[in-house]
């Protein structure tokens, strides 16, 4: 059985003028120790998946419909103690901009200790001696001394380390990163990228990346997700997803890499941007920028063709499947 | 400890302070007035809340620099022979008193209902904010000036003057609460859409400990810039009222009550009785402000001075 099981997860945002619909009918599963990447533009909803699932939509948010099965129990359905016991304890997030996401006035090892206490029944130098050893393994230089300091005088990219040290804290089953290395220098992306992957293998730890990147989907994940407004269009193993992609979408970001680009031309790009989630086209959501475009797509929303592991929703691709 | 005292020499605070001339002097003034006052029963010439050492004989004794002045009282002495310089000094004691605890108590409520109103947001927001609204749309001193009058004139004016300086703690510390709960409620506001409580969130801290462990610390420094202002502020409401003659009792009295006390005495030339008093409020209410610009400079990057 999966760890982590999302089945037919909707999410909505009421707002003035009705609501609106942040994810429609959104289903993935996670295994243990795997390692799932979620691609999409701004804006496609990955983030508020990866909230969905700690219970986490800022309000008015909600999620309207689905399950979140983590390890047998709906997340869901329970109440703000029992989620409260599941975050950051058997699952983690990492954040995008490491300086942004531990607290200014607090030394890193404040941060890490209570994080530690919250979950776990140590004392304060059990706890202190535990986040001392987890700064030793994102390699972090002279982890006794650094722990007394304040963010602001570790760099981006040591932060970015601390930030893993807390998520792996309390030895979880599942880290959901949501654009680990965006904001640090380039230099060092696939250091802490690197990092990341080792520690999560190291420990069993099942790693839902959530990127842009398809350059980095396709050299860490096993499994891949395209989200467009809000929807899973296609889902299936990276390599396949990489090399013979499907859905017009996945085309159109594979072809929007800069190496698919010869030099000196100008970068491919997908055209027209993503609808707001007010104004969702009828009928297929990636219509009006779709080269591929027919008459049902604008009226009907594709179904899933499924074929093994890999899924699709779009009807061009349906209709040539059928062609065979 | 060491690494705290470390960091306090290597702040910014510490550094700004020693450059800035007018922060330093109103900080010595400030602190000599502290010392003083708070050591007059040691170093006092004469203690004005024993009866049995006034003489009536020696009431309205001009300053000793005067013709008719005796070298025992330095400033005078008043209608009821109370050396001046002793019961300033014991006034001065009271006024700060009551404007520190006055304003701890205001910053307890304000804060904590600011940080509900900011962190919840919503329901509890909109009716904390309204209650606020209604506050301050009664001023402070009339909402004292109702309070010590129905207290006054309901329990005597005997148990009044015992409890005097706690009613005028509780009654100036509640009137202000608005003031820091607005204040506090706008930092929240800023502070809790930023990452770090989102991360806090995912870690899976409860809602009490984000508010006062995460975003509390991060609003600190309007709240000490308010403080020092309202400290002042309270001095001033506590003298206001005492002025009134609903503050201190005669027998105890702060430097508003002084200033009343001789008040009626002005016109019969006894000039000292009020302007001594007067001078010790200006310059108490005038350094704390003056603390409290500095502060504010030094604490708001965006308002750094050349």
């Amino acid at each position: 059985m999966a760890l982590l099981e999302v089945k037919g997860l909707e999410v909505k945002f009421p707002m003035r003028h009705g609501e609106l619909t942040a994810l429609r009918d959104v289903s993935f599963s996670l295994d243990k120790g795997e390692r799932l990447g979620i691609v999409g533009e701004s804006g496609a909803g990955k983030s508020v998946a990866a909230f969905a699932i700690l219970n986490l939509i800022g309000r008015p948010g909600y999620i309207s419909n689905g399950e979140i099965i983590f390890e047998g129990s709906d997340l869901a359905k329970m109440n703000a103690r029992q989620i409260r016991s599941i975050r950051g304890n058997r699952i983690n997030m990492i954040f995008q901009d490491p300086m942004m996401t531990l607290n200014p006035v607090l030394t890193i090892g404040t941060q890490m200790i209570e994080c530690l206490q919250t979950h776990m029944n140590l004392n304060r130098e059990q706890a202190r001696e535990r986040s001392i050893e987890k700064l030793r393994q994102v390699q972090i230089p002279s982890p006794e001394d650094r722990i007394d300091q304040y963010p602001h005088e570790l760099s981006g990219g040591m932060r970015q380390r601390v930030v893993i040290a807390i998520a792996l804290l309390t030895d979880p089953s599942v880290i959901i990163a949501d654009e680990p290395t965006t904001a640090l220098d380039v230099t060092i992306q696939a250091e802490i990228m690197e990092l990341l992957l080792s520690l999560c293998e190291d420990n069993d730890v099942a790693l839902m990346l959530i990127t842009h990147d398809l350059g980095v989907v396709s050299q860490v994940t096993q499994r891949t997700i395209v989200m467009y407004a809000g929807r899973v269009v296609e889902e299936g193993p990276t390599r396949r997803i990489v090399e013979n992609a499907r859905h017009p979408y996945t085309h159109g970001l594979i072809d929007a890499l800069p190496e698919r680009t010869a030099p000196g031309m100008r970068l491919n790009q997908i055209p027209g941007v993503m609808p707001s989630l007010a104004a969702i086209p009828t009928g297929c959501s990636f219509n009006p920028r779709c080269e591929h475009v027919m008459d049902v797509c604008r009226s009907e929303q594709p179904g899933y063709v499924t074929d093994g592991e890999f899924r699709v929703a779009c009807h061009w691709v349906a209709g040539r499947e059928q062609q065979k | 400890m060491t690494r705290y005292w470390r960091l306090f020499k290597d702040s910014t605070l510490l550094y700004s302070f020693g450059r800035d001339k007018v922060a330093m002097a109103s900080f010595s003034v400030l602190l000599l007035l502290v010392v003083l006052s708070f050591s007059s029963p040691l170093i006092a010439p004469f203690d004005p809340y024993d009866p049995a050492g006034i003489d009536i004989m020696d009431s309205d004794i001009p300053p000793s620099w005067q013709e008719e002045g005796d070298p025992r009282f330095t400033l005078g002495t008043d209608a009821q022979g109370r050396d001046m310089l002793s019961t300033m000094l014991y006034g001065t004691r009271i006024s700060i008193t009551i404007g520190l605890f006055a304003v701890l108590l205001q910053s307890v409520l304000g804060i904590l209902l600011g940080l509900a109103a900011g962190y919840f947001g919503g329901r509890i927001d909109s009716f904390l904010m309204r209650l606020a609204d209604i506050q301050l749309s009664f001023s402070t001193l009339m909402v004292a000036i109702v309070v010590l009058a129905v207290f006054q004139a309901s329990f005597g004016t005997e148990l009044y003057n015992d409890l005097a300086i706690f009613m005028l703690i509780l009654v100036i510390g509640i009137a202000e609460w608005p003031q820091y709960a607005r204040t506090v409620r706008a930092s929240v506001l800023a502070e809790k859409k930023k990452e770090y409580v989102d991360a806090v969130r995912v870690i899976g801290l409860g809602s009490r400990r984000i508010m006062l462990r995460h975003i509390l610390p991060n609003t600190l420094s309007p709240i000490l810039v308010i403080s020092t202002v309202q400290v002042a502020n309270a001095i001033m409401s506590e003298a206001a009222l005492s002025f009134l003659g609903l503050g201190m009792p005669v027998n105890k009295p702060s430097l508003g009550s002084l200033i009343n006390s001789g008040f009626e005495y002005i016109l019969s030339g006894s000039w000292w009785i009020t302007a001594f008093p007067a001078i010790v409020l200006v310059i108490l209410v005038l350094v704390i402000n003056l603390l409290g610009d500095w502060l504010r400079d030094v604490l708001n990057p965006k308002l750094y001075k050349n």
